[in-house]
């Protein structure tokens, strides 16, 4: 594998194994020993079943249906956001203007709403499109003038933010048709799983073949750990960003489309400091902020847990702000303890190196 | 390795900062260009502005500005000092919150404490904050914006968790030390003058000490300070510490002026700071910068705020102002880099 040398050197700290090149590494001991301590992937869905059955066990509640509706649609904008960010992380960039992009979405869709007498189908299509745009803009900045992405997207999160409460002050267009608002939360028939949970699904399906199986998505990995690397081996490292934040924007426009219609709201401070939870959810699934490592699956499970313990802790009658500690210990654990788990293994593999001198 | 990838164009974004005086000048020729720029833009803000009202200069119009812009100053300052390093602090407007309701609950508890040791306490657990902080980024090796992004909900959290849904009112502080967020002296808020001590202090530290200029080389290239002796680990964990004290002293001051206190104070906060340092010249990923440029763009945002209030601008667009100011600013940023970049290498084609 050509791509191979590219994760031959984790730097410090190692976290997760990327996906698919871990099939490639040495056998024996150690490589079982690495596989089954250092998957990232594995200990976060570990963390979640975990999770999920000491709840509930525990907590009164939490196992029904209707909680479990509520749980699951809580968590459709994150989970939505988190797709095209972590490929975006993957590369080594990142994306703090989804909230701002989703409230402007909103806002726009309730001022389209209001004032334009186009069908809601067709607003909703054009909110999606203009998600898009505002996404291009970044990808502009980014890779057109070669600015920082971290700067770029703080201040398009102010920009965007702001814009969207030009679009509608403080007010809140709310009337939306009701068979529109009921079928965002509508469930699937016979089962309390929410429908708009297909498109996640479908949609991350889709985020995770590219990422995991075609040539661009081992491209992201390789531009992720090295940029002139990935330039000098054919990719086109400045196009492939530009369409990445494109494709954030467009999630953000899908994502304001269902905020609006399931809080049958539009509102300018819709999905207000939601960037900081998306990233916390990628981080905690294993996607190394540097770029280059972490994976899609690691991600979900990330997401699934931050909200299953979220949820159950709320059940459990704490203080919903408090739970901020939850999110905030949870994202320093995520990266305080792969380091120090790969401190004590580097620790571990140098005295067994001493006591067998003779490489395998 | 990344040491040497970069090293042929290490201009690009990073003036440089050696002690080498033909280059020094350039540099310091840069920043003022910078710091001037900045200076114009406000001075034609406040013209503008005037003309349309002239009560925009009045007494008590410049007071409330100056009161309005100096908390936001402190942690523009204190941010400057971790972004020179090339690091970031997401966790300063928590900080401020949990130290505000710190204080507000000492006095409940202790209602006769004297205001300076109030003070000196708030400082105390801004810079415990920011010794979990630079503690935790030694210990995980991660970049500092995620770190202090956990720090930032961990300190929230603490802080809603103490509060519980209470609110600590201006009747529960002492008068002495509600007058320090309100007193002026010859007109100009004591607060304001506390900011522009910590201005001064701060900018002549990162300009002449030597510890000062040793966190410009760590922002330029981490690995080239280390291989020159600076013990980088030392520095960064001090400059945490030190932007957590900065941020208990804006929480002290946000308590003082404020009075009303809830666990929400200073929410968001962060990306101002950010902002404000940013559109003053201090790149984002390290080795340029002076506390001087982050202050003036604290100043600049907080008047843009206040001004188009008075021109009748809706005050939603304040914010969308900020980010495109934000975006012209590094937009610049990276444009007057490469014009220097290719006058330095046309410069060294010369010499050759």
């Amino acid at each position: 594998m050509a791509h191979d040398s590219l994760y031959a050197a984790p730097p410090v700290g190692a976290e997760a194994e990327p996906p698919g090149a871990g099939g490639e590494r040495g056998a024996g001991r150690l490589a079982g020993l690495r596989g089954a301590l250092g998957s990232w992937d594995a200990a976060v869905v570990a963390a979640l079943v975990v999770a999920t059955l000491l709840a509930s066990a525990t907590v009164q509640n939490f196992a029904t249906g209707r909680n479990v509706q509520f749980l699951l649609l809580d968590l459709v904008p994150l989970a939505l956001l988190a797709l095209p960010m972590t490929l975006i992380v993957i590369t080594g960039e990142i994306d703090l203007s989804v909230a701002s992009t989703v409230g402007l979405c909103s806002t726009l869709m309730g001022q389209m709403w209001l004032s334009s007498g186009l069908s809601l189908e067709l607003i909703c299509v054009l909110v999606v499109l203009l998600g898009a745009v505002l996404g291009a803009v970044n990808g502009v900045f980014v890779t057109g003038f070669g600015l920082p992405s971290l700067a770029v997207t703080i201040g398009t999160l102010a920009l965007y933010r702001g814009l969207s409460f030009v679009v509608l002050g403080d007010q809140a267009v709310a009337d939306f048709p009701g068979d529109w608002t009921a079928a965002a939360v509508r469930s699937i028939p016979g089962t309390s799983i929410p429908v708009a949970v297909v498109p996640v699904l479908l949609l991350a399906l889709v985020f995770g073949v590219v990422l995991h199986a075609t040539p661009a998505g081992r491209a992201l990995y390789a531009m992720g750990n090295n940029d002139q690397a990935a330039t000098f081996a054919g990719v086109s490292v400045a196009r492939t960003k530009f369409w990445l934040f494109v494709a954030s924007g467009a999630v953000c426009g899908l994502v304001g489309v269902f905020w609006t219609l399931r809080y049958a709201s539009a509102r300018g401070d819709n999905a207000t400091g939601l960037e900081l939870t998306v990233v916390t959810a990628v981080l905690l699934g294993g996607v190394s902020i540097f770029g280059g490592r972490g994976g899609l699956i690691g991600v979900v499970a990330g997401v699934l847990l931050l909200g299953v313990l979220r949820n159950a802790l709320q059940l459990a009658d704490v203080d919903a702000n408090a739970l901020t500690i939850v999110t905030g210990a949870l994202l320093i654990a995520s990266v305080v303890l792969p380091n120090a788990v790969a401190d004590v293994r580097g620790r571990l593999h140098r005295r067994r190196q001493r006591a067998t001198p003779v490489a395998r | 390795m990344s040491v040497t990838a970069g090293a042929p164009e290490r201009v690009d974004g990073h003036p440089p900062t050696g002690p080498d005086p033909r280059r020094r000048g350039l540099a310091e020729r840069l920043l003022a260009v910078r710091e001037l720029s900045l200076l114009l833009a406000l001075a034609a803000l406040v013209l503008v502005t005037t003309l349309r009202n002239e009560r925009f200069l009045s007494g008590q119009s410049v007071k409330d500005l100056l009161l309005g812009c100096a908390i936001l100053v402190i942690l523009a300052v204190g941010q400057t000092l971790v972004i020179v390093t090339r690091n970031v602090d997401l966790s300063v407007g928590s900080i401020l919150g949990l130290v505000a309701f710190a204080t507000g609950s000492l006095f409940l508890a202790a209602p006769g404490t004297p205001w300076p040791v109030a003070l000196l306490l708030g400082v105390a657990l801004g810079a415990l904050c920011g010794v979990v902080n630079g503690g935790l980024i030694a210990v995980a090796k991660v970049p500092a914006l995620v770190i202090t992004l956990g720090t930032l909900y961990a300190f929230r959290g603490v802080d809603y968790y103490w509060a519980s849904g209470r609110q600590i009112n201006a009747a529960d502080m002492p008068r002495s030390f509600l007058r320090l967020g309100n007193q002026t002296v010859l007109g100009v808020p004591v607060l304001f003058l506390v900011a522009l001590v910590v201005v001064a202090v701060v900018g002549y530290y990162l300009r002449a000490y030597r510890s000062g200029r040793e966190l410009y080389a760590i922002g330029s290239e981490p690995a080239a300070a280390r291989l020159s002796g600076i013990p980088v680990g030392r520095r960064v964990f001090a400059v945490f510490v030190a932007n957590g004290a900065l941020a208990g002293l804006a929480g002290v001051l946000y308590a003082a002026r404020f009075g009303t206190l809830d666990a929400a104070a200073g929410t968001g906060l962060e990306l101002q700071v950010v902002a404000a340092a940013v559109v003053g010249g201090v790149a984002i990923f390290g080795g340029s910068g002076s506390a001087y440029g982050a202050a003036l763009g604290a100043v600049l945002l907080t008047t843009i705020g206040s001004s188009l209030a008075v021109l009748r601008i809706d005050p939603f667009w304040q914010q969308a102002v900020v980010g495109a100011l934000i975006l012209a600013a590094i937009g610049l940023d990276r444009l007057l880099a490469v014009r220097m970049a290719a006058r330095l290498r046309g410069r060294s084609a010369h010499g050759a």
